[in-house]
């Protein structure tokens, strides 16, 4: 049957292209979640405004869109420093619940900030590559290869892997990740804390900001954009196993390919609802996720 | 000493100004005065929409308020109960009153669901879980249309029938502020009752909480079907106050605002959620012009509140009131702490066999014997890292043990959860104090006493006998958390043996305590023994351990390596070797 078998291999690829999206905006998740312990509610927004930043800047300015991609992720720099010192400074030295509240308060604010700035009709970017007649692709053993997805899963690896060189073989990623593990240990090391942490913030924003712009020609540019971005790559945060790389992406992949598929076979109305399923069934069966260890609260 | 005075020591203690009181009057006045004066129809509806808000508010003050639980979802309990109106009315054609029972229990069951996938989680992961209910509810609600009707909703929603026809919107706006009246009432008697108590023990320390003999799971389900039910009569007093409704009104959106309403008008006091409410139903139709942003508004006031007043604005209603309230004392206690002559002494009432607790390839503890007789201070002792703390966490059942039996009481205790075993008799304090600092002394020690089988008076006598035990009774109505770190470890002591335990754990009593506090722990200690109460103590200091202790047992490396009196093992070469090395391999011999 070579006719499903290439249905079967389109879902399965719009499934990963998804999906690393997901693990894109799930990366920022687990970069402030090691470095602060603090879970971000508002990673999605990020995203959101990555997009109409591109927009705006690219449609509204007309901008050439290469340059208005970077003067957007700059822009995200700023965001991301201003989000730790108004949301994240304040608060921490206080437990996970004010913390968690407030981004959730902040992500409200983000996102009916932009339906007042940019109201509520969905607004198109272009792909990266752009053809005459639309969108671009090439098709393989009758599979359709669209340029978008394939730029997004590029994307996705070579973030990984610079961020796996960053962290591994620079002086900076070790400051952070020893940030990450002991604030205390790190500080008295001299380990500027308060700037690492600045640091990942940023990182995190200008992730969220760079899959905002990516997903933006797939979906239709939105003030609600954010909130569903961000809550199905915290799931996958939660199914990979909490503030673990490998598993973020790993989840992030898996809840791409559980819904392209679900919405095809299942149900399409419902296509949101399966992620949310699968992460309450993680939750119930293996809260710790693929990768994550059972944490114990000491007495 | 009079009779009266006698029987007024029975009486439940409570300060003689209760802010509610003034509520409860204020309330009153409102209700009869608010559709008096806010006669048009816009504002009359208005009000019966803050009404059903504030109820569903006043849900959250259970589960976050008093519980510690975030909860995103109770826009789906509202919805739960609004719908059950709605569809009872218009298409099952039912009675109202009967509709909105289906409703409540539809929305008990549901929220029993959402609080029993809670019990493993906490923090980020229930903020999560609610979400995803939250959201799978609004994709039911918006697409099962057969049953809810889909995105255009219900009409023609009717009103309950009630001793007087509620037949326009100024008699239901009554009848909804009532109602909102009543269950603000509930929410707030609800506070100082066994089971108020355990939910605020809870959201301050979970662990301490249940080896106090909470059971945490009950009462966390509990939180959640309550706040469930309450969300959902605030849902059904909308449905059949604006007659129509659709899913857009029981959305994540109104979550958040639930969640807002009652952070800014102060999470743990039924009166700051209504006023929470109030504010956030009224101030954007105040605000008119800005009624596109109301919601960025929203967001902003979350994190001003978290990050400025975290007590919510009653938190300043409660900081002026401070002035007109005065604490009384609490009255002396009627009888004696009773912890001993339950059996035989010298009658074996712990015995530890085999017991081992593997972390990984870490064996904390390898293997372990010993018992401990009625009536005696049996000394568990032995270097830091040499399992001491392991065995008190295995005993008191915070910790499953990998291998080995133990028995308490005559019976098998292994596995069992710990607030089993306190019931059981065994109470314990730990190495770095576990209190509930948010609470007053009082309470503490009232939770440490509570049963479920006994009864408040009981409680309260028990409680009393422990603080004046311990000294405290000046300092009983002081929040935990501004008393010094000694008081804070007799507090610790009393609200362990409240409970009126066989046997009492405690870990490193004495750590952290001057000279004078030791001399004070260790007579407390032996008054206790001469009462007739056992005691297994962890402790670092020596000469508290052989002031105290008749007999002890030696760890190292989560070994015994010696038993016997306490004098005995503190002479023995294998227990000066553990703690101040081998002489000959020092000196090079």
């Amino acid at each position: 049957m070579p006719e499903s078998l290439s249905i079967n291999g389109q879902l399965l690829f719009a499934g990963l292209a998804i999906g690393s999206v997901y693990a894109l905006v799930a990366l920022g998740f687990v970069m402030i979640f090691r470095a602060t312990n603090v879970v971000n509610f508002a990673q999605g927004e990020f995203s959101m405004l990555g997009a109409y930043f591109l927009f705006t800047l690219w449609h509204g300015l007309k901008l050439d869109y290469f340059a208005a991609i970077v003067v957007a992720l700059v822009i995200m720099v700023g965001v991301g420093l201003l989000f730790e010192i108004s949301i994240y400074y304040p608060l921490r030295n206080r437990t996970f619940l004010p913390v968690i509240i407030a981004t959730i308060g902040a992500s409200i604010m983000m996102q009916n900030g932009a339906l007042a700035v940019f109201g509520p009709s969905p607004e198109k970017v272009r792909p990266v590559v752009e053809t005459v007649e639309g969108t671009g692709g090439i098709t393989l053993a009758g599979v359709f290869f669209d340029y978008q997805y394939v730029i997004i899963l590029l994307v996705t690896v070579l973030l990984v892997g610079l961020q796996y060189l960053f962290f591994e073989y620079t002086i900076l990623g070790k400051k952070m990740q020893a940030t990450s593990q002991d604030k205390d240990m790190a500080r008295l090391l001299g380990i500027p804390v308060a700037y690492m942490i600045a640091l990942t913030f940023i990182y995190s924003s200008l992730l969220g900001g760079l899959s905002g712009m990516l997903v933006a020609p797939i979906f239709f540019v939105t003030h609600k954009m954010g909130a569903t971005l961000g809550l199905k790559a915290f799931a996958a945060t939660i199914c990979g196993g909490f503030g673990d790389v490998r598993g973020a992406i790993l989840g992030g992949l898996a809840l791409g390919v559980i819904e392209s598929f679900g919405g095809a076979y299942i149900s399409v109305i419902y296509k949101d609802g399966f992620s949310f399923l699968v992460l309450i069934l993680f939750l119930l069966l293996r809260p710790q996720g693929i990768f994550g260890e059972k944490v114990a609260e000491k007495a | 000493m009079t009779s009266h005075d006698v029987n007024d020591r029975t009486t439940p203690i409570r300060t003689w100004f209760k802010p509610g009181y003034l509520a409860l009057a204020l309330g009153v006045v409102v209700v009869v005065l608010l559709p008096l004066l806010f006669t048009s129809r816009y504002t009359t509806n208005l009000l019966i929409l803050g009404a059903s808000w504030g109820i569903a508010t006043l849900g959250l003050v259970v589960v976050l308020g008093y519980t510690g639980q975030i909860s995103l979802a109770q826009a789906a309990f509202y919805g739960i109960g609004a719908y059950a109106v709605a569809l009872g009315t218009t298409r099952w054609d039912v009675n109202w009153w009967l509709a909105l029972i289906l409703g409540l229990a539809g929305a008990a069951i549901a929220g029993a669901v959402l609080g029993t996938t809670t019990l493993k989680l906490g923090g980020h992961y229930l903020a999560m879980v609610t979400i995803c209910f939250q959201i799978i509810y609004t994709l039911i609600n918006t697409n099962w249309i057969a049953v809810t009707g889909g995105p255009d909703g219900i009409s023609n929603i009717k009103r309950p029938p009630f001793v007087f026809p509620l037949n326009t919107a100024q008699r239901y706006a009554w009848f909804a502020l009532a109602t909102l009246c009543l269950v603000g009432g509930l929410v707030w008697w609800l506070r100082d009752t066994p089971l108020g108590r355990a939910m605020r023990a809870i959201r301050e320390n979970e662990l301490a909480a249940e080896a106090l003999g909470v059971d945490t799971r009950r009462v966390k389900v509990i939180a959640f079907v309550l706040s469930a039910v309450i969300a959902a009569v605030g849902g059904a007093i909308y449905a059949s106050g604006y007659l129509y409704i659709s899913p857009d009104s029981f959305n994540f959106d109104h979550a958040v605002a639930f969640l807002a309403m009652v952070l800014v008008g102060g999470s743990e006091s039924p009166l700051g959620a209504i006023l929470g409410a109030t504010l956030l139903t009224f101030l954007p139709e105040w605000l008119r012009d800005l009624k596109r942003i109301y919601l960025v508004i929203y967001g902003c006031a979350i994190i001003l509140v978290i990050v400025f007043m975290p007590e919510g604005l009653w938190g300043y209603v409660r900081l002026a009131g401070r002035r007109f309230a005065r604490k009384l004392a609490l009255p002396s206690a009627t009888r004696a702490l009773q912890v001993g002559e339950r059996g035989a002494a010298g009658e074996e009432i712990l015995r530890v066999e085999q017991l081992a607790k593997h972390f990984g390839g870490l064996k904390a503890v390898d293997g372990v014997d010993f018992a401990v007789r009625r009536g005696e201070i049996h000394a568990l002792i032995g270097p830091n890292g040499s399992g001491k703390t392991t065995i008190i966490n295995l005993l008191s059942g915070l910790y499953v043990p990998t291998a080995g039996r133990i028995t308490f009481l005559k019976r098998d205790i292994v596995g069992l959860r710990p607030s089993r075993i306190a019931h059981i008799g065994m109470a314990r304090s730990f190495q770095n104090l576990r209190l509930f600092r948010e609470l007053t002394v009082w309470e503490n020690v009232l939770v440490g006493a509570q049963r479920e089988e006994s009864r408040e008076a009981e409680t309260q006598q028990h409680a009393l006998a422990a603080i004046e035990f311990a000294g405290l009774s000046d300092k009983a109505q002081e929040l935990c958390r501004n008393l010094p770190y000694g008081h804070q470890k007799l507090v610790e002591l009393a609200r362990a043996l409240a409970g009126e335990p066989d046997l009492l754990l405690l870990d490193e009593p004495g750590a952290g305590l001057n000279q004078t506090e030791k001399h004070e722990l260790v007579r407390l200690l032996k008054r206790l023994n001469e009462m007739g109460l056992t005691i297994l103590i962890v402790e670092h200091d020596m000469s508290l351990v052989s002031s105290v202790a008749s007999s002890a047992t030696v760890l190292n490396f989560g070994k015994k390596i010696a038993e016997g009196t306490a004098a005995e093992v503190l002479r023995h070469p294998a227990v000066v070797e553990a703690y101040l090395g081998n002489r000959e391999v020092a000196l090079g011999v």
